[in-house]
Order: C-alpha cells, then structure tokens, then sequence
C-alpha cells in the first residue's frame, strides 16, 4: 500500500462550504464596488461595516462551538444585554450613581461584571442541558425569555445609561493606527476561538460529541463537562459582547437585541458549520457573519431598499443549509 | 490450562422488568480467540457491556488477570487493556480516520504547545497510516470524513482502533456484518494476528461457519445463561445450532 498522499489545500477546500461561502462574499463585495465604486470601496465603509458587526461576531465565535457540538443557543442576545445592565449598572454604583466620568478601575470591575453575568447564564445552560438532559432548544429559549426579563428588572425596564467616557472613548470608538479598537478586540476573540477550535484536543472533543456523542462517551470523552464548558464559553463571550455594544453605543441597551441570537445562527451556519453538529469552523463563521452585514450596507449604498436585506439573507441561508443537507445524504447513502 | 484471564461469574442485569442476564458466566483465556454466540435476545452484547464497562452487571463478580475487578466505565475496562469493537460502531463520522484512531487518546504537541492542549496532527496522521498499513487496512483516502468511507472500511477503522489500543483484550460485536467477502477475511486476518501476539479476542457473530474458522473455543449463551462450551476443533455448527436453540445442553457449562 502506498503512503496516501494529502490532498492539495484547494481541493480539500473546494468540496467545503467555506470556499463556496468566501466566493459569496467576495462576489456580493464585487457587485456592490462595481455598482458604486467611490461609495463602497472607501476606509469609512470597511470601518463602519466591521465596527457593526464586531459584536456580532463575538456572539457568533461561541455560537460556532455551539452549533458544532449539534446544540444551539437562543440565549446570546438577551444575555448580552443582561451582561450590559449588570455591569452598567455595577458600574454606576461604584461612582455615586453615574460613571460617566469614572476611571479604569471602576471599568475593570464593570468587565469583570459582564464576564461573570454572561458565565452564570451559561452554566445555567449547561448544567440543564448536559446534566438534566432538557433539549438545548427548550433550556435556551428559557433562558432566552429568562435573562431579558431579569434585565428588565434589575434595570426597571429602561436603559442604563452613565458609561465611562474612558471606556466608551477607547474601546467604544477609539482606532489604533486606524483600525478601530472594537474590531481588534473582536479579531482577538475570533482568533482565539479559532485555535481553539481547530488546533487543540478541546476543539477536537467538541467535533467528536457532535459528530457522535455516544463515541465520545465510549472513548471516554467527559462529554457532560465538555457541553458545559461550551455552553458556559458561549455565556462568558455573551458578556463580552454586552460589554463591547455598551461601549460602543454608550449605553446599556434593552432594546435591540431581540433578533442578535438569529443573526448569530445566521452567520454560523452561513459559514459551513453543519445545525447536525460535527462539522464547521471558525474561518466560515467570518464570512457567514459578514454576508449579512455586507448586504445590508451595499443595498444602502446602492439605493435599494433595505427591507431586501433579510430576505436576501434568508435566500442565501436556506440555500446554504440545503446544500450542506444534500452533501450529507450523498455521503451517508454509502 | 493456565488460569483464565477473564472470568465473568453469575452475572444478572435487569433492564427495568426485562432480565438480560440471568447468572451468565463466561471465560477467556489469553491467546485465544473465543466467540459467544447465542439466538438474538440472548444476553450476548449485554454480556460484552457489562464486561467493557458500558453497563454495570446488577451482581456477580468479574475477575481479570487473576484480581476481582469492578469495571465500572470504559475507561476502567481500557486501564486494564481491554478494548471493545461495538456493534453500533460507535465511530465519529465527521472525522477523519486518524482522529476516529486517536480519538480520546489525541497526541499532544511537545512543550509549552502540548501543555496548551495543542493536537500534534502530523503525529497522529503518520502513526495512523503505520497502524493501518500494519493491519492490513486500506482506505481510499486518510484525509476524508469517516463517515463518506465505505461501511466495510469504517468497520475496518474501529476495529483498527480496538486492536491498536488493547493490550490483553479485545471485544468485537459483530465485527464482519455489513462487510463483504474480502473486508471479512482482512478483519478475520486481524483477528488472528492479534491472538497470535498473545491477546484474547471475543468475537461475537452469528456466521456459525466464520465462527468455528476463527475462533479456538465457542462459549454459547441462551436467555440470559451460558448453556455450553465447545473446542472449535471438536464441535460442528448443528451441534453450535443445537445449543442455541435448547435442544442441546450442557449440565456443567453454567
């Protein structure tokens, strides 16, 4: 027998969502420049496109571990603005009622807050999902009613409002050598997420239990402990992007985030990760995130009206899931 | 005869009202591969998970390598060196052959990496090329999903990763079914090798003539309970038949 050989990258990637979607993109990005070149192929475009989605994508990083492992989280939204509220809110405590012209201590603590916000949901996920064995779907749509309305509450159902300047000035809209603060952040994340999930055997287990969650038992994969790191890892980057859009727009916000976790599932299966579980990866999560976000900016641009965005997207999605479904089925008929 | 290496005795297991065991025994030595067969509904892949760990026997008692032993998980089964081939496979197929191989045992890179927890893909790819050209095993491609091979290679892959990873024992439900005349040949291949190199197999199949090729001993359970024990080289498959049926027994098998 000879020694098979690797296949070249591109063919390897050629029988993969993810080429097929990084081809999308890059097509959408190319109508859209050829349409309106002075408009589309500017810096302020690419920085406003990336800072808009810098959030998303952060949600989405967990979201892909999620989806991988066949499970799915409807919580992300709410417990991002759950995570904003406590921490605004921890925040204006510590300053006498108003943090507005507080200093990095006081930010440090409110971080600290999101993360810590966004962690006890998750685990709470995890804990019904991998030990009480409840569907992730029931577990996260509680949780999803759940950690708005406790947002509510603690917030009495209205924004918070007192962020730092020092917060809101750097990381909020603040550029380093002109890329803005926010998106480096979201790149670090997404960077780490990404070696995370393809290069170490906690990435590995999470395509196992996907693909097979039995066989992950059997070998002797902690499966329950691994679905609740997983779980909790999607809460705590919850928290951070409750932090990042309460930086961002100023304020912690109870408004506007009723459809995050959508765009987040959106972009993750988008991006090639199968709803089946076992299959997917970070770089397609990228571009599954951008599609929409690159849709909607170039139909404004372009003078369309921007109620075709989100039914653009749905086209693109059902054909993408489709597509992934009918790859599947050729395969398991062998 | 030496002392058994395993001896599983009286073992009961009740699955709510239903009792899947009811006092079987079952013995294997080293170097020898045994099968247990038995009519469907006997007790047979119960019997194998209670003695791999993935159930636990409601009583009795489990001796291996001379010492009571309490499985109680796979991986107490694998710290004794037993591996098991599933019925159900139980491979992962999104992945490729060389992770199915190491999975749950991945290689980690050296240093600072490895502590992070960082895979040594190349690693494990070359030794998995090694393991399999070693046992005879040929796939198409190593760098496809498993689950787009075909079902005779995939069950080539598990038991594959049984084989490479036991050191004194090898459970294998139903290693050939689904597989064609050549594929059933190379795993019966393996089986052989692996018994030569001083380990037990257990195979379990109902192909009667594959049954008394490959195996040196035939142990036969019925409703729950060994009912009698063969050389291969002595019996024929109407007497196999026979046992599993009832209208032969055994009064000192049990």
């Amino acid at each position: 027998m000879t020694t098979p050989r690797r296949k070249p990258l591109l063919k390897r990637l050629a029988g993969t969502n993810t080429l097929w979607i990084a081809l999308v993109l890059l097509l959408l990005i190319a109508v859209f420049g050829a349409l309106r070149p002075d408009a589309v192929l500017t810096v302020f475009t690419l920085q406003t496109t990336l800072v808009e989605t810098a959030v998303l994508l952060v949600l989405a990083v967990g979201m892909t571990f999620v989806i991988i492992t066949s499970g799915i989280d409807l919580s992300v939204g709410s417990v991002l603005v759950f995570s904003g509220v406590t921490s605004a809110m921890t925040m204006n405590a510590l300053s006498g009622g108003d943090a507005t012209n507080a200093g990095w201590g006081v930010v440090v603590v409110g971080l600290l807050v999101a993360l810590v916000s966004g962690a006890a949901w998750g685990i709470l996920n995890g804990v019904l999902i991998a030990k009480a064995k409840i569907p992730p779907l029931i577990v996260t749509l509680g949780s999803f009613g759940a950690a708005l309305g406790a947002g509510q509450l603690i917030s009495n159902g209205s924004n918070v409002s007192g962020v730092p300047n020092v917060l809101s000035n750097n990381l909020g809209t603040g550029t380093t050598f002109g890329v803005p603060n926010l998106v480096i952040l979201a790149a670090v994340i997404t960077a780490a997420g990404a070696l995370l999930l393809g290069t170490t055997r906690f990435g590995r287990h999470t395509y196992a239990i996907g693909s097979n969650e039995e066989a992950a038992r059997r070998v002797g994969i902690a499966v329950t402990r691994h679905l609740m790191t997983v779980y909790l890892l999607a809460g705590v980057l919850a928290g951070l992007a409750g932090f990042m859009a309460m930086a961002y727009f100023r304020v912690a916000s109870i408004t506007g985030h009723d459809t995050d976790n959508l765009n987040a599932i959106a972009g993750v299966v988008l991006g090639g990760t199968s709803l089946f579980g076992g299959a997917g990866s970070i770089v397609g999560t990228i571009f599954g995130v951008f599609i929409p976000a690159v849709l909607r900016k170039g139909f404004v641009i372009v003078g369309v009206n921007v109620y075709w965005q989100p039914i653009a997207v749905a086209i693109v999605l059902v054909a993408a899931v489709w597509f992934d479904q009918s790859r599947r089925k050729a395969r398991d008929q062998r | 005869m030496a002392d058994p290496l395993l001896e599983a005795k009286d073992l009961v297991k009740h699955y709510g009202s239903v009792e899947a065991l009811r006092g079987a025994s079952f013995t294997a030595f080293e170097g020898e591969v045994v099968s247990l067969i038995g009519d469907n509904g006997a007790g047979k892949s119960t019997l194998v998970k209670c003695l791999s760990g993935v159930e636990r026997a409601d009583s009795g008692t489990f001796t291996f390598g001379g010492r009571e032993v309490d499985v109680d998980s796979p991986i107490a089964a694998r710290a004794l060196g037993i591996e098991t081939v599933f019925q159900d496979l139980a491979v992962a197929p999104d992945l490729d052959p060389a992770a199915n191989l190491y999975l749950g045992r991945e290689l980690r890179k050296p240093g600072l990496l490895g502590l992070l927890g960082v895979l040594d893909k190349k690693e494990m790819r070359k030794r998995a090329i090694a393991s399999f050209e070693d046992l005879g095993v040929t796939l198409q491609s190593i760098d496809v999903p498993i689950g787009s091979l075909s079902g005779g290679q995939r069950q080539s892959v598990a038991v594959a990763r049984s084989v490479v990873w036991a050191s004194k024992l090898v459970f294998m439900d139903e290693p050939t079914a689904a597989l064609g005349v050549v594929q059933r040949e190379r795993v019966l291949d393996v089986i052989r090798r692996v018994r030569d190199q001083g380990m037990a197999v257990v195979l379990i199949s109902h192909n009667m003539p594959e049954v008394l090729a490959v195996s040196d001993r035939v142990e036969v359970l019925r409703l729950g309970r060994r009912v009698a024990k063969f050389r291969a080289a002595d019996t024929t498959v109407e007497e196999l038949v026979g046992a599993m049926t009832g209208a032969l027994s055994q009064e000192d098998a049990g």
